[in-house]
């Protein structure tokens, strides 16, 4: 496929890049990805993405668009409360980019669905805010060999560690088992501050590009941490002997899909 | 003698518990925190037994659940 003159102008930036060049922007308008959940993460790295011409970006989330959630979802406006967060993001990254196709998927992910949701995507964005959804997203993707980026934020605070099959630990190697319901707070009376969202899922979004051209290091075998306060970040090294893993390890214990009770107020546009 | 904690270098006393550590350090729920000494996961019902050695390099990584 040859670029048209508009394309060569819009992507002029990339292309220009070493890194990238056409050969690269070629490859992100063939690229599939996909974004679980649309919110204070999946927001920004949406919309990165969409501009950044990746070819399909999928979307998933099933909650409508919330007024407290436009303090830091960046990607819905004030004339989209009410309306499903997929439809309101699928409209800004067709906005910001007719070159992207968006897929929208207007649901929660369960161990029913989240195999098939995956499976046609070369990179996914684990935007969610509750542990049983991280913990999900960690072992489809382990168990469909699908890379993929781990983020949490919370207050001032937010961390990130990118998945690549065979490359380094999974989310589970790290942190075991979701904490008990209630047990660490994920939930809205924590709070977080709006820009986080931004930093944090502009990061994810970037290691997506990262891994679909195949340049630099990516974060696997490292967690990122961001202290907004202090403004720190620290990449913290993280243990190479993983092969006890319950789900990436040698012998796997855990080999089908769990649906973990979720805390009360998850899910309610946190 | 000296640990590591975090990335910031500190003076401790000898023979300091990782789940003493914990406490010092002002851990948020202690008990749902991941601790590794020299790039090893420290097995979350060994914090007590675990005794902290001079040089350690001792990270927290905590859960981090927020995102939408
Ligand atoms: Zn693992």
């Amino acid at each position: 496929m040859a670029f048209t003159n508009e394309q060569i102008e819009r992507y002029s930036r990339h292309i220009i890049l070493k890194e990238v060049g056409a050969k690269g922007q070629k490859k992100l308008l063939d690229a599939s990805i996909l974004i679980i959940g649309a919110g204070g993460l999946g927001a920004p790295a949406a919309m990165y993405l969409a501009a950044a011409g990746v070819g399909t970006i999928g979307i998933a989330d099933a909650d409508e668009v919330d007024l407290s959630n436009l303090q830091r979802q960046i990607i819905h406006a004030t004339k989209d409360v009410g309306k499903a967060k997929v439809l309101s993001a699928k409209e800004t990254m067709e906005a910001m980019n007719p070159d992207v196709t968006v897929k929208t998927y207007r649901t929660f992910v369960t161990s029913e669905n989240i195999m098939d949701l995956i499976k046609d995507y070369d990179f996914i964005i684990d935007g969610t805010d509750n542990f049983p959804a991280k913990f999900l997203i960690n072992d489809a993707c382990v168990m469909a060999k699908k890379p993929f980026s781990h983020a949490g934020i919370i207050r001032f605070q937010g961390q990130l560690m990118t998945y690549v099959p065979g490359k380094g630990p999974c989310y589970r190697c790290v942190f075991k088992n979701p904490p008990p319901k209630d047990a660490v707070p994920t939930c809205k009376q924590a709070g977080v501050i709006g820009a986080m969202g931004g930093v944090i899922g502009s990061l994810q979004a970037m290691e997506a590009v990262k891994y679909i051209l195949g340049v630099g290091q990516l974060l696997t075998g490292y967690l990122l941490t961001y202290d907004a306060l202090k403004m720190e970040f620290r990449k913290v090294k993280l243990p190479t002997k993983t092969d006890d893993c319950e789900v990436c390890g040698a012998n796997p214990t855990i080999t089908e899909l769990i649906d973990y009770e979720q805390a009360e107020c998850d899910g309610v546009g946190l | 003698m000296f640990i590591t904690v975090a990335g910031v270098k500190k003076e401790v006393k000898d023979n300091l518990t990782v789940a003493q550590l914990v406490i010092d350090e002002k851990v948020e729920t202690p008990q749902y925190v991941t601790v590794t000494i020299n790039d090893e996961f420290v097995d979350s019902g060994s914090f007590e037994s675990t005794v902290l050695k001079d040089g350690d390099i001792v990270e927290f990584l905590y859960f981090m659940g927020g995102g939408q």
